[in-house]
């Protein structure tokens, strides 16, 4: 059969979602935040969500996050998309309200923010990104950097005695009483991408159930800050990252 | 067993030239383009070798831009 029969409408098994814009997205080539993307548009289309949907950006590198996905967006001060989370889901009971931070913005800033709305058991989903960097400043040390890893601010390498430990802060919201459902998925092989997509899936549903907070952690690469290739991210990703973040429910009740 | 035949297309004006799907297709068919750029000054990706492709769709999962649609026909 020749190429260009194949290519009809009747055939098509993977397009693009409805719900991802026209806009070209402003993440570097191989960013996982355009995957990650990619899978909240596809889920908000399948679950019919489109309209009673509340985003909230954070400051970051996606916080032009509303100008890819169409739904409704609310812009967050740095770390506080939790907190306007909060107020979102309150005023509007019947909608779905989802946060989408990285590390810098949940893990840092935000960490207070966060954890209480974690402790306060808000019915809204955390989407977080963790690529141990703060890859939209240019790629300085965040909490989350793994020791001895080079950044714009650590040029030797994360120091304990200067730095600190990496701080993972799943296990934390873990433990509260309010979060029903924590994960680790990770978005660099098919695979991943698809067990990643049920979490989401899952935790959308948690919310909508009013069953409490959902922390979906996106374990993910920053290949400009990490100077290396898209592909060479994933391999990096692979061998170092998921030694300290390793991937898998912490917490589903 | 019915074979299975898949195709796919890129856009090429949105594709960034990351590698992922070339990295993650099980059949050799992506290639990056070695001379030719987009608009935008990346080499996009195409289908090298389309007559490989299954249409499993592993490129489409990893693509970070959505810039890749697959099709799939059983051969009967």
């Amino acid at each position: 059969m020749d190429f260009k029969d194949i290519i009809r409408p009747e055939n098509k098994v993977y397009a693009r979602p409805r719900l991802l814009t026209e806009n070209i997205t402003h993440y570097c080539p191989g960013c996982s935040h355009g995957v990650v993307h990619r899978i909240v548009a596809e889920l908000l289309d399948e679950m019919g969500l489109e309209d009673r949907t509340i985003g909230i950006a954070p400051v970051g590198c996606a916080v032009f996050a509303y100008n890819y996905i169409d739904v409704d967006w609310i812009e967050a001060a740095h770390g506080r998309a939790p907190a306007l989370a909060t107020a979102a889901s309150r005023l509007n009971p019947d909608c779905l309200v989802f946060t989408y931070q990285g590390d810098g913005d949940l893990a840092a800033i935000g960490t207070a923010e966060t954890i209480h709305a974690c402790n306060r058991g808000e019915n809204i989903v955390i989407i977080f990104i963790n690529n141990a960097i703060y890859g939209m400043t240019g790629g300085q040390m965040a909490p989350t950097t793994l020791l001895g890893m080079k950044t714009a601010t650590t040029p030797y390498g994360r120091r304990v005695d200067l730095n600190g430990y990496p701080l993972a802060i799943s296990p934390i919201l873990a433990s509260l009483d309010g979060t029903c459902y924590v994960t680790r998925q990770a978005v660099h092989t098919p695979g991943a991408v698809r067990k990643a997509k049920v979490a989401i899936r899952k935790a959308f549903t948690n919310a909508l159930e009013k069953r409490g907070t959902s922390v979906v952690e996106i374990v993910s690469t920053c290949n400009s800050g990490w100077k290396l290739s898209p592909a060479d991210s994933n391999k990096w990703m692979e061998k170092h990252m998921f030694e300290k973040y390793p991937l898998g429910d912490l917490k589903n009740v | 067993m019915p074979k299975v035949q898949g195709a796919v297309t890129v856009d090429e004006a949105r594709c960034k030239g990351c590698d992922l799907c070339v990295v993650a297709c099980p059949a050799d068919v992506l290639m990056l383009q070695p001379k030719e750029v987009n608009d935008r000054g990346y080499h996009f990706a195409f289908a090298a070798r389309p007559e490989a492709c299954i249409g499993c769709a592993a490129c489409a999962t990893v693509c970070p831009d959505a810039c890749i649609e697959v099709y799939r026909v059983v051969l009967k």
